[in-house]
């Protein structure tokens, strides 16, 4: 059977382990997005353009990528910062915070969510000291933007904290006997050896992001226009019985999330040429 | 003699230090550990007996039952899925293999919502599958299969992605040993793969459980919301925040944060007792 295509092999089981894995993920994930494709490309090409190009459509999109893009970047910035904290440095409790940024993978969004909002909202405990600042958080952008921060947190740190591990300290150490000081050293040695992971876990955060609902529809107020993700614009479509304006639109967040993990992907093969294999 | 004299050149200042070891606390404390104070706080406002007996409302058992059940279809058959997909890429060679491992990894840039959108073009009333399954008495979305689907959807790669690296490393030798020597198939997988792979299948487990138990976007999708029949904890989380019942919504959550808490526990539990047994690159 299907020789050619397979290497011959004592080991048996090809025709079952192949039989259950392609059935269920045909199943579970590959027909439902054909299903998708289907749905979005029934009407045409034009019709999908034009669904997709209306105002509110286009501001939910560019408002779920624009804070996912700044929320990625946050977690960028913390998330080098928390995986050099917890891998170089010893101090009281650094299990218990490295256990913390676990949290957010493991709490479910819609818990993260109500938390959040009581958190922020004007009558909440940290939304109290911003409204005397006449700050709001919850209800706004500022809102939407901290439960993506919240549920993209774990994975630049994730993704950079075995690369510290293995940083070998000759390197630093040759580095400071050339005479560079430490913030040189940080900057041209440590920083590019952490880079191809550290935008790894910048691409899974913002997937991430992009997608979010559970966690961000409590805090967002969603406002048409204002503060209105795009995945909540699809539940609205399907609530109206529009399955193709949900879909075109669900077609637009596919294709957008995987030409930016593209791009990411390209920045990553030219980082990796360009100071070796990590 | 100050302690910056003998100051290792491989390290910071110690004030960069203590600012730095600050700054990751504050910000660990006002978006972790903030919200997850402000879970039990909430839930225990009206003191433990509320919380309790919101609990304990026939309307907060369905949701826990429906919940459980399911987390107890989804995850084994999600951990069937991960085996044999291991099975399939660590013991053989084909053509395509790159392809698989990429689809396989593909719910993870699927937008929960997207994937219940796509579960309901699929099976749902309009569609020419769903039809046909409502007209024989089956009826998959805004019912258990189409929950079910979404939560398998949402945690798809979980355990396959925490065996393959591991199967990778220990190779194939044990098992053609075995052969050999004249075991079965299945009586290798059971007596030598099995055991090799035991604590990174349940670490697999673990992290696919958490997720389908609290799986909100593709659920709320699907589901149809009805109370009592197809709202899970997730679900009625929202429902009940959204008509002011602050307590019980905080009481549900207070439940599944503590199940979150429970896993990071086994999953700490786990990396520090087998780290060898699990993949090296299990942080993801």
């Amino acid at each position: 059977m299907m020789t050619g295509l397979v290497h011959r092999s004592p080991i048996p089981g090809f025709g079952l382990s192949a039989g259950v894995t392609l059935t269920m993920l045909s199943v579970v994930v590959l027909i439902p997005i054909g299903a998708l494709f289907l749905e979005g490309f029934s009407a045409g090409i034009p019709t999908l353009i034009d669904t997709i190009n209306t105002g509110r459509v286009r501001a939910a999109l560019y408002l779920s990528f624009r804070l996912s893009v700044i929320a990625a970047c946050v977690n960028l910035v913390f998330g080098l910062v928390l995986a050099w904290v917890l891998t170089r440095y010893d101090f009281p409790g650094r299990r218990i915070l490295d256990a913390a940024v676990d949290l957010p993978f493991a709490l479910p969004t819609a818990v993260a969510g109500i938390a959040l909002t009581a958190l922020y909202a004007p009558n909440g405990a940290f939304g109290a000291l911003f409204k005397d600042l006449g700050i709001k958080i919850a209800y706004t952008q500022w809102g939407i933007l901290i439960a993506l921060i919240f549920v993209g947190l774990p994975f630049v740190t994730r993704t950079v904290q075995p690369v510290v591990e293995e940083i070998e300290r000759e390197v630093e150490e040759a580095s400071a006997t050339l005479g560079a000081s430490r913030a040189y050293t940080i900057r041209r040695v440590i920083l590019p050896l952490l880079m191809p992971a550290a935008l790894t876990g910048f691409g899974l955060s913002l997937a991430r992001a992009v997608g979010e609902y559970g966690s961000v529809i409590f805090i967002a107020g969603n406002l048409p226009m204002k503060t209105e993700i795009a995945p909540l614009l699809i539940v609205i479509k399907l609530e109206e019985y529009n399955d193709p304006g949900a879909a075109a639109i669900g077609l637009a967040m596919l294709a957008i999330s995987f030409g930016m993990l593209f791009l990411i992907n390209l920045v990553q093969v030219f980082s990796r040429r360009r100071i070796g294999h990590v | 003699m100050s302690d910056t004299t003998f100051r290792p050149v491989t390290t910071e200042t110690p004030l960069t230090r203590v600012v730095l070891i600050l700054v990751s606390m504050a910000f660990l404390g006002l978006l972790v550990a903030a919200p997850l104070i402000t879970v039990f706080a909430e839930a225990l406002a009206e003191g433990a007996g509320a919380a309790l007996e919101s609990l304990s409302h026939p309307e907060a058992q369905d949701a826990i039952r429906l919940t459980l059940i399911v987390a107890a279809v989804s995850v084994p058959l999600n951990a069937v899925f991960g085996v044999a997909a291991a099975w399939l890429i660590t013991k053989f060679q084909f053509r395509g293999k790159a392809v698989l491992l990429t689809l396989i990894d593909i719910p993870f840039s699927v937008s929960p919502v997207v994937a219940g959108l796509c579960i309901i073009l699929t099976f749902g009333a309009n569609s020419w599958v769903g039809s046909w399954l409502v007209a024989h008495g089956f009826p998959v979305v805004f019912a258990l299969p189409g929950i079910i689907l979404a939560s398998m959807f949402v945690t798809f790669p979980f355990v396959a992605r925490e065996i393959i690296p591991v199967m990778i490393e220990q190779g194939k030798t044990e098992e053609e040993a075995a052969l050999t020597l004249g075991a079965s198939g299945w009586r290798v997988f059971f007596t030598v793969t099995l055991p090799n792979i035991r604590w990174a299948l349940l670490y697999g487990v673990l992290l696919c459980n958490a997720r389908a138990m609290g799986e909100f976007g593709a659920v709320a999708v699907v589901s149809g919301k009805i109370r009592g029949l197809t709202a899970t904890m997730p679900i009625s989380i929202e429902m009940l925040y959204n008509e002011y019942q602050s307590v019980a919504a905080f009481a549900m959550a207070a439940v599944l944060a503590l199940l979150a808490l429970v896993t990071l526990a086994l999953k700490t539990l786990l990396e520090w007792r087998y780290a060898d047994q699990l993949a090296a690159n299990r942080r993801h």
